[in-house]
Order: structure tokens, then sequence, then C-alpha cells
């Protein structure tokens, strides 16, 4: 998606060019000549995530090693430049956008997995190992890593941490802070320390709790030990088909009302349907006015169980259609489209604009209403898929960016999303994060004092404030910072 | 909800140059002595429990058995899981300290979806958020779970429950096991003393009957924690567990070891003993928390890692160093370091 404008950065230093130029000699000292670079066609390429704002790097370094991840930060200390962390950029917030002129450190060549430990369920991994390959390559002993972000082909395991991922498995599981036991981080000093441990618990605050889903502002990991979880004996994945989005929502209610905490429970709608239909075929009935995909898994009997009990509860909530998956490749096909429903939706309008927002799980059937009210204000279509088990919503708001004054409602039906969301004593994010595009949104949840305490406990880890300037907390939240809200970070 | 019990927390706070926080004083043991003459304490009750939503959100200074009772009577619980039915709800989060199931339900930080607290300069606060999946900000909770009421007086919290399973058994085997055993698919727990190992399953009954069986289990009581005048909790890696058992058995200890999670109960006649076993675990990489008795003993035996960062959060929150005094060692040279 193309960004409106181009955003200049918060904090526009007027750093001579030599002092840049000595950055980047100190950066290939460290890294060498291939691993640090300021062309303005390689800078081009992190000028943004996958979302809508745009910055700029004054340089971008590729480290391979803790070693070089501190001489990069340590070398963006001299030269008073902040630095802004990256994994592949799937981020949809602009956490990875850089802003107030700093340094990117790009972590995609920290990708070995340093150790697997089977007995034990935890590996070793580095940042720039893609979330997927890790549980590909730890599949034939029986292992998973449990949060499965539609993005797993791309995204990397340091930029879950960073943003504190979810997926469509993390509702019996958790998201990504109940999968890491320990980081070993680079602080914006550059000194090296490890936040956690293999042990179960260690005396003192839990900073491994803090540093996952702070979103790079609180320094950069360099190795992460994750739990690993044993794959279940029995799996079942069940297609509801609805008339209506709001019998499948009163269903999703149902069941979670009803005691049971399946696998994952995903939502999908007409359009989103009728869309990864004629992208991939996933065997998705084109007539249903909303699909659920519900998974459960474990031992067999109480599988059996709760896939009759979901059945028996579906159809009382108007499912017309019960389709078990008969086997491990159609379950894979579901599941496929699911996932494909990001790229399938690419393919219906130039521009779209993915939301997250959570709601209490009872109040996903009004919610949805308003959302769907919301964009007819603007005049947008919406489109439904989200992980509705835990009542996490992702309306996609569809658009040509090309159309005069389209940001303009595209952002105000966003924040009135948000507005509804928070009213409806929800919050702002599910598993995308704050970063720039929310973060003039954190007021609405939280008062001053509560702001004052957040921005205090990140001082605390990055007293010298250059880790990834300008992300998360909006301006005003502790003294003296006056902010500009750069274009493309709505509202 | 009314104000009047955090106001008073709030105003207790700031007319005193030192507060100990206190529950139901079931874990005052846990950590360094607090010296202060002003008691705070959190008000009790249940705020609100939505079954349909699973979360509860409830007052700091709720006792567990209250709140336990209230989910069960529709089919949910909470896993907190302390030591004494007692224990504050606060009081567990404060300490930190998980139960038995930890193997299959993850640490006690995991249940808390929201915090409301009153700082150090006696301002109320919020951290996280009332739904069940939730990234908005900073992780609050999980830094107040743990954090032995040095950075704010927990005053109501929002909780994750689960719906209670159908079946819940214990069953043991005779011996010891090093590794959880592979017959068995994520037990809730697994323990082992030395002579026995006890295993609790929990789902439907079929499938907990099914396990037993080919895991060898038969059904018995729940393991006891071991006895002793001076008890502590050591925390070494799983893989560690096996090297830390050889070492105690040289010691005049009572053990009982959570096997793949590494958390060992340790009961002595004498507090050198517990030293010793303290000092096994820190050979290994671990240490060891003191919990009962032992009152010669540091706390924690080892300096907290950290420190620094520690410090200048303690700083932060609470910048007179009001809350719980001494509770955990934090030494304002240390943010030097």
């Amino acid at each position: 998606m193309n960004a409106p404008t181009e955003c200049s950065g918060l904090r526009r230093y007027d750093r001579a060019i030599d002092a840049i130029d000595a950055l980047l000699a100190e950066l290939q000292r460290g890294l060498g000549s291939d691993r640090a670079r300021a062309e303005p066609l390689e800078l081009a390429l992190y000028d943004r995530d996958a979302g809508t704002a745009r910055g700029q790097a004054v340089a971008v370094c590729f480290p391979r090693s803790t070693t070089e991840v501190a001489h990069a930060v340590r070398s963006a200390a001299r030269f008073d430049v902040p630095f802004v962390v990256r994994g592949s950029g799937t981020g949809l917030a602009g956490g990875a956008t850089p802003v107030g002129d700093p340094l990117v450190i790009v972590m995609t060549q920290m990708n070995r997995i340093r150790s697997v430990d089977a007995e034990r369920c935890v590996a070793w991994v580095e940042p720039g190992v893609l979330n997927l390959d890790l549980s590909r390559e730890i599949a034939h002993l029986g292992l998973h890593y449990a949060p499965d972000p539609s993005s797993q082909q791309a995204c990397t395991i340091g930029g879950n941490v960073g943003t504190n991922a979810g997926g469509p498995h993390c509702l019996a599981d958790g998201v990504t802070s109940a999968h890491v036991l320990a980081v070993e981080v680079v602080l914006g000093d550059g000194s090296v320390t490890t936040l956690g441990g293999l042990e179960p618990d260690l005396p003192g605050y839990d900073l491994r709790g803090c540093f996952v889903g702070s979103e790079g502002t609180m320094g950069i990991a360099t190795a992460i030990a994750v739990r690993l979880t044993p794959d279940p004996p029995a799996v079942r994945t069940m297609l509801l088909a609805f008339r209506t989005i709001s019998a499948a929502a009163a269903a999703v209610s149902a069941i979670i009302g009803a005691g049971m905490l399946p696998a994952a429970l995903e939502m999908m709608d007409a359009r989103i349907t009728a869309a990864v239909e004629d992208f991939i075929g996933a065997g998705f009935p084109r007539d249903a006015g909303a699909v659920l995909l519900a998974e459960v898994d474990g031992l067999p009997n109480g599988v059996d169980a709760a896939v009759r009990a979901i059945e028996v509860l579906g159809r009382d909530h108007g499912a017309y259609l019960v389709r078990v998956a008969a086997d491990g490749q159609e379950r894979a096909l579901l599941w496929k489209g699911r996932k494909s429903a990001f790229g399938a939706v690419a393919r219906l309008a130039p521009d779209y604009y993915l939301h997250d927002a959570v709601v209490p799980r009872t109040k996903l059937v009004e919610v949805l209403e308003q959302v769907d009210t919301i964009a007819q204000a603007q005049s947008l279509a919406v489109m439904n898929v989200f992980h509705a088990g835990d009542g996490n919503l992702h309306p996609l708001l569809l658009f040509d960016a090309r159309e005069p004054g389209i940001w303009e409602r595209v952002y105000a039906a966003g924040d009135a999303i948000a507005r509804t969301c928070i009213a409806a004593g929800g919050v702002l994010s599910g598993e995308h994060g704050i970063g720039l595009e929310k973060r003039d949104l954190m007021p609405l949840m939280f008062d001053p004092d509560d702001l004052d305490i957040q921005a205090r406990l990140r001082d605390a880890f990055d007293p010298s404030g250059r880790a990834n300037p300008a992300k998360v907390l909006p301006s005003g939240s502790r003294c003296g910072d006056l902010q500009r809200i750069p274009a493309g970070a709505w509202i | 909800m009314t104000d009047t019990a955090a106001s008073e927390v709030c105003a207790a706070i700031r007319g005193a140059t030192a507060v100990h926080v206190v529950g139901a004083g079931t874990h005052d043991e846990i950590g360094g002595r607090v010296d202060a003459r002003t008691e705070v304490r959190a008000a009790s009750g249940i705020v609100r429990f939505e079954p349909a939503d699973m979360t509860v959100r409830v007052r700091a200074g709720t006792p567990v058995r209250e709140l336990e009772a209230a989910l069960a009577e529709r089919g949910q619980e909470c896993v907190l899981d302390p030591r004494s039915p007692d224990a504050t709800v606060g009081g567990v989060l404060a300490t930190g300290l998980s139960g038995w199931r930890r193997l299959r339900h993850g640490p006690v930080r995991d249940v808390v979806l929201e915090v409301r607290f009153a700082t150090g300069d006696g301002r109320v606060v919020r951290g996280g958020g009332p739904t069940v999946k939730n990234v908005t900000g900073y992780d609050i909770p999980r830094l107040m779970v743990g954090s032995m009421g040095t950075l704010g007086v927990l005053l109501d919290v929002t909780l994750r429950t689960r719906p209670l399973a159908e079946a819940t058994a214990w069953a043991a085997v005779y011996g010891t096991v090093d590794e959880v055993p592979a017959a068995l698919y994520r037990p809730s727990c697994v323990a082992s003393d030395g002579g026995a190992t006890h295993v609790l399953l929990e789902g439907d009954a079929r499938d907990v009957d099914e396990q037993q069986r080919a895991a060898g289990l038969r059904v018995s009581d729940p393991p006891r924690l071991p006895e002793g005048r001076h008890r502590g909790r050591a925390s070494v890696a799983p893989g560690n567990v096996p090297a830390l058992r050889a070492r105690l058995r040289e010691i005049p200890v009572r053990w009982l070891a959570e096997v793949g999670v590494g958390t060992v109960h340790v009961g002595a006649d004498r507090p050198e003993d517990l030293a010793s076993a303290r000092a096994a675990a820190e050979r290994l990489g671990g240490w060891m928390l003191r919990e009962h008795g032992a009152p010669d003993l540091d706390p924690f035996g080892i300096a907290l890692p950290n420190a620094g960062i520690m410090a200048r959060i303690k700083a932060a929150l609470d910048p007179d160093g009001r809350l719980n005094p001494d509770r955990l060692p934090l030494n304002p040279a240390s943010e030097a370091a």
C-alpha cells in the first residue's frame, strides 16, 4: 500500500553530512563495508514497515552477531543517533518506521536456531529466525512453536517478541509472552544482558515480561529462549457456515460461554470467504454469510466431546452446515484459506487498511454491527476476518489510495472503530502493537498518570531515549517532549 | 467502582514515610523483613465476574478461597493455586509464586490481564486491559507480578479464568522420573520426592483414565510438600533437576521436585541444611528462595539480576522508597551498576 505522503521524522536533526559519514565509517569498521550502508535507494527500502507511515533513516546495518549489534548501538550512541530495530518489516503499526533520523538495525541476518532441547521443550533462537521455519525445524520432534501470526511465513521471532504477537492458535495457550522464557538483549547503552532465564523464577521484577511487546523501545533482542509445545495427539478442524455474521458471533459467544476453550476459533465474513475461494479454493461455502473455523485438540475423548458440543451449539445458533475436516490435507487447506485471507483481499482493491482491536467476547455481535455502520458512513467496503474466540477483531477497510480525500475517510473510520471498541470495554490492539499508528489513541485507554508510569518504565530501561523514539507513547506522556505527528500515522 | 478504599490507601501512603503492604499474611515471610509501622491493605470482594468472557475482576484483598468458590459456581477457576487458600489474590500476585499446575497452565503471571494499583507517590494507576488478549502499551501487569509490593499496592485486578476440567486426578508410580513421561500429553503436574512420582491429570474423564493406564500410574493422594521448620523453594533450569536431586540426597533435607518446571521444594530441620541445599542449587546456576524459618538466611541468596534496571524502575514508581522497604535488596547504589 502506498503511504499518502512522506514523513520526514519527528526530531529533525540538522546533522552535518560528515557526521553521518563518520557514523557509517564506524559501523563499517565493526560490520564490514557491505553490511552498513547509507545509499538513498538502500535507505528507501527501510523507510517503513507494512503499515502506512513512512520515515527516513540515516543509515542501515545488518549485524550477524550480538557483538555486532552492540557495536551498532554503541556507534549510534557515540554520534547521538537514535536506533530502530526491525525484522522482516511485516508489522502493521509503524513500529519499525524510522522516526527521528535514526540508524535502522536489521536483524534478519541473525537467523540461526542456536539449540533445541526437545526433552525440556525449549529452543534458543536468534531474532531473525522466521516463525514458521522454527516450527518446521522442530516438527520431527513432535513439537511446535505455538504463536502463529498469519504472516508466519515471513515474520521473525524477534519481531514477534517486539510486538508480543498472537495468531489463531493463541486462544488456548496465550500470545508470545507466554512462550518466551528468556531474552538476551542489547540495551540502549550497548551493554548486553539476559532478561529472564530457563529457571522457572528469578528474584526481582519480571524484566523479561516488560521487554516482550516493548516494540524496540527497551533494547534489541539478540537471542530468545522460546517454550516449545508438544503436538497434540488428536486435532479436529471444523467448518461451520452461518447465514449471518451476527449468528456466527452469537455461536462464538455460546461456545465460550459453555465453558469451552478450543485451540482456535476464527471467523470470516462472506466477502472474505468469496475472495479466498477465488484465490485458492479452500472449500469454503460461497453462500454463507459467515464461516467459523473451530479447531479442538488434545486427547481423543475430550476432542470428540468438544466436536460434538460445538456442532450442537453451532446448529442451535443457526449453522446450516457443519463439516469436520476428514484428514490432515483438508485441515491444512482450511487453514491455508484462513491465512491467505489478506493475500486474497489484495486482489480486490488496490489498498486496504487492516485494523486490530479486541472487545469482550460477549460484545462481538453489537460491535461488528457498529463497525459495519461506521464503514457505511464513510462509504468504505469492510471485510471481517478475525480471531473470534478471543474477541480480537480485524476489520479490513478496502479503498483506492488514488481517490482524492480517501485517506481522511479511512482514518476517520479507523478512529471510530477504535473508539467503538474501547467504549465496549475493549482495547486498542490485540496483537499488532501500538507503534506510530495508534500512539496518539493511547489516551482513549489510559489516564495521564497511567501513561506517565509507562513512560517511566521505558526510561528505566533506556535512559538514553535512543531506542526507537516516538513510538508507543504519545507526546506529553512525560514532561518536556513535544512531537509532531508524522503524516501517515492516522489521527 | 467506589474508590473509598483506593483513596484511603493513597492517603495512607502519602502520610507515611514507609508502609507495609499486607494481605492475609500467608506470604509475609517471603523476601526481606519490612520494618514499617503503617500497614495498608486492599479491599476485598469480587467486582465483576463474566463467565462468558472468562474474566473476573476482583479486589486484591479477596481471599483466593472466596474467589475459587465464586468461580466454581459457574464451572470455572483461576489458576492461582497458593499454598494456603487463605492467601489473598494480591498476595499471590505480589509474590508471584506459581502453584502446582505450572507445567500445564503456565506461571501465575500469565493469568493477569489488568491491574489497578496505588503508586509510591500515592496515585492510582492502571495498566494492561480487561480483555483476554491485549498488547496496548507496556506490560504493567507482568511488572507487578512478583514485585513484592515494592512498586505499588495492588487494588484490583482482572484475571483470566478457565473452565474447570471434567476430571481431575492424582496418580503415582514408585520411583523417580527425570523427564515428563512420554506417554503423558501435557500433564498438569509431575512431582517427584525420591520415593514416588505423583502426576496430576485434568481433562475428559476417559482420557484421564486412559493416560493413567498408559503410564502405569495408580490413583493416589496428592504429593505432600516437604515439611520442616525451615523451608525453601529452589529454582533451577529443568534440565538440572536430576543433578540437584543427586546433591540433595547428600544433605539431610526433604524435597519435592516439579519435573519439567525446575521448582524444587525443600524442607529442613536445621537452617544450615537449608543453606547447604541452597548452595547446591546455586552451584547449578539456580537459586533458592527462603520461604519459611531460617531467619538468619538471606531471603534470596543471590543478588538481583539486572539490579541497575530494577533500581531505576523502583525509583520511577516509588521515588521516596515508601513501599515495602527492604523487601527486595534494591540498593540505590546499584543504579550505577
